[in-house]
């Protein structure tokens, strides 16, 4: 089997439009949550979330691009430029034949949807634009990727709401570990801030009304974010070969399945992923130093994700560092994974662990090291990135540091 | 019917109860009612009543809003729609 190397990431989102200010702002613990700019929200009752501000989509696209492009497709073509960009590899011949994009997304084209239905719902009209179909569709960001990067080979978008960008990115890795391709382009984005996307979350009543605070006593729920997350998987010697610079190594992964309720999560599902991803990575437990956490901020997450971090790990839980980088940039939902595998590629690369911002109290039931507010130095030789999606479904990245 | 009357039937609905069965003591747990039965009988009573209920669902006993038992949930609403008019 191939090894899969990362050599190049892209992003955007409430911490910064570009991985370096994205990564300062983490070395920071600054937090990217705000109040929310768009039309209507004063009719809702949570005002806040991770939402990219000061982004100029003229200066990015042309006109007719504007005009077929949400902005989940917009963000994700941000990301990707600066990821295909860093890793310097130019897509002809043999490479993009073989060469495909499997991206991560939950909502879809959502503001697009928002203003077509307001359109013709409340402002009473019989027409719209002739692009809402192309423009609202999931695999729209996954579409454009490969039409402008010219990739012809296995692409899809996958949709397992909270997980999705590491289920994508689990795909993207056995096609390259497998041989199918020797790069593939991955991560997700999603962009659900407009009043229908709140509104609906509002309904299930886990959001917080004031901040991101997870693992922390005083939680009070999730707040959402946006934006997109792109990486350039790519075949070790392949990278090697042409002396590209490898960011990280993707060394293994494990899905699974709770098998038993909507929306809350499993002790055993997520445990299982977790044992799953260092399985399939031939790592042992006590190799790994940090664990980026799904860590939601809600009741029922954090501590089924800490109890099964304690059980997979036993007395090492108590050693590892576990982080939530949502406190920052809120959740993604479909992008989110993959926003969130910057901060293990830091950890990896730089020696820097993002911490978790707005901790205020202990949880005994999340008694483990969470990297409270503060950043870290440490020397991390092995990363996992967890996601527990609604619905039950698990996926759990495993990365090793390269050199 | 009597604002009590209302929030039993919205309950014993949701379950699946005759509303003979459900009464001021009873526990939402022991009726069956899960945290997402839960949130939508709240959903159901805001709509009947007009109203908007303060409940959070990542901390039920901090929420300003007693949901202990259909008893605490009817003086709640009661609370509520007193305050509206």
């Amino acid at each position: 089997m191939k090894r899969v190397v990362i050599t190049g990431a892209g992003t955007i989102n409430a911490l910064g439009h570009d991985v370096p200010s994205t990564l300062e702002a983490m070395r920071e613990g600054r937090c990217g949550i705000s109040e929310l700019e768009f039309r209507d929200v004063e009719r809702l009752s949570i005002r806040i979330g991770g939402q990219v501000k000061g982004y100029e989509p003229e200066g990015r696209f042309n006109r007719q691009q504007l005009a077929l492009f949400d902005r989940f497709t917009q963000f994700t073509l941000v990301a990707a430029r600066e990821a295909i960009a860093q890793s310097g590899l130019e897509f002809s011949g043999e490479l993009a034949a073989r060469a495909g994009v499997v991206l991560g997304n939950s909502g879809g084209g959502m503001t697009t949807l928002d203003d077509n239905y307001r359109s013709v719902y409340e402002d009473g009209k019989n027409r719209v634009h002739p692009f809402v179909v192309p423009k609202l569709m999931n695999n729209a960001a996954a579409s454009h990727v490969s039409m402008e990067f010219n990739l012809k080979g296995p692409s899809f978008t996958v949709s397992t709401a909270c997980a999705s960008s590491n289920h994508a990115m689990a795909q993207a890795f056995q096609m390259v570990h497998g041989g199918i391709s020797p790069v593939m382009i991955s991560g997700g984005s999603e962009s659900m801030l407009c009043f229908g996307g709140v509104k609906a979350w509002e309904g299930l009543r886990v959001m917080s009304k004031d901040a991101c605070r997870p693992f922390s006593a005083n939680r009070n729920g999730m707040v959402q974010g946006e934006g997109a997350g792109i990486f350039v998987f790519e075949e070790y010697e392949h990278a090697r070969k042409r002396g590209a610079e490898i960011l990280a190594e993707v060394a293994g992964f494990a899905m699974s399945s709770d098998a038993s309720d909507i929306v809350m999560p499993s002790k055993q599902g997520a445990a299982r992923a977790i044992r799953g991803a260092m399985q399939d990575a031939r790592i042992n437990p006590d190799e790994v130093g940090y664990i980026n956490a799904h860590g939601t901020g809600t009741a029922a997450n954090d501590k089924t994700e800490s109890a099964a971090v304690a059980d997979v790990f036993g007395a090492h839980a108590d050693k590892l560092m576990l982080s939530s980088t949502k406190s920052m940039h809120g959740h993604l939902i479909g992008g989110t994974g993959a926003v969130e595998l910057l901060a293990c590629i830091m950890a990896l690369r730089d020696g820097v662990i993002a911490p978790t911002i707005g901790y205020e109290e202990p949880d005994p039931e999340c008694a483990l090291d969470v990297v409270p507010n503060v950043a870290r130095e440490a020397h991390v030789d092995v990363a996992l990135s967890n996601a527990f999606a609604f619905g039950g479904l698990n996926a759990v990245l495993a990365l090793k540091r390269v050199g | 019917m009597s604002i009590k009357d209302r929030v039993i039937k919205i309950i014993a609905e949701q379950a699946v109860l005759e509303v003979e069965d459900v009464t001021a003591d009873s526990k939402l747990d022991d009726l069956g009612i899960d945290s997402l039965g839960l949130v939508e009988s709240i959903f159901a009573i805001e709509e009947e009543f007009d109203i908007s209920v303060p409940f959070n669902a990542n901390d039920p006993s901090e929420s300003d809003f007693d949901i202990s038992s259909v008893a605490s949930i009817i003086s709640g609403i009661e609370t509520l729609v007193k305050a509206q008019t």
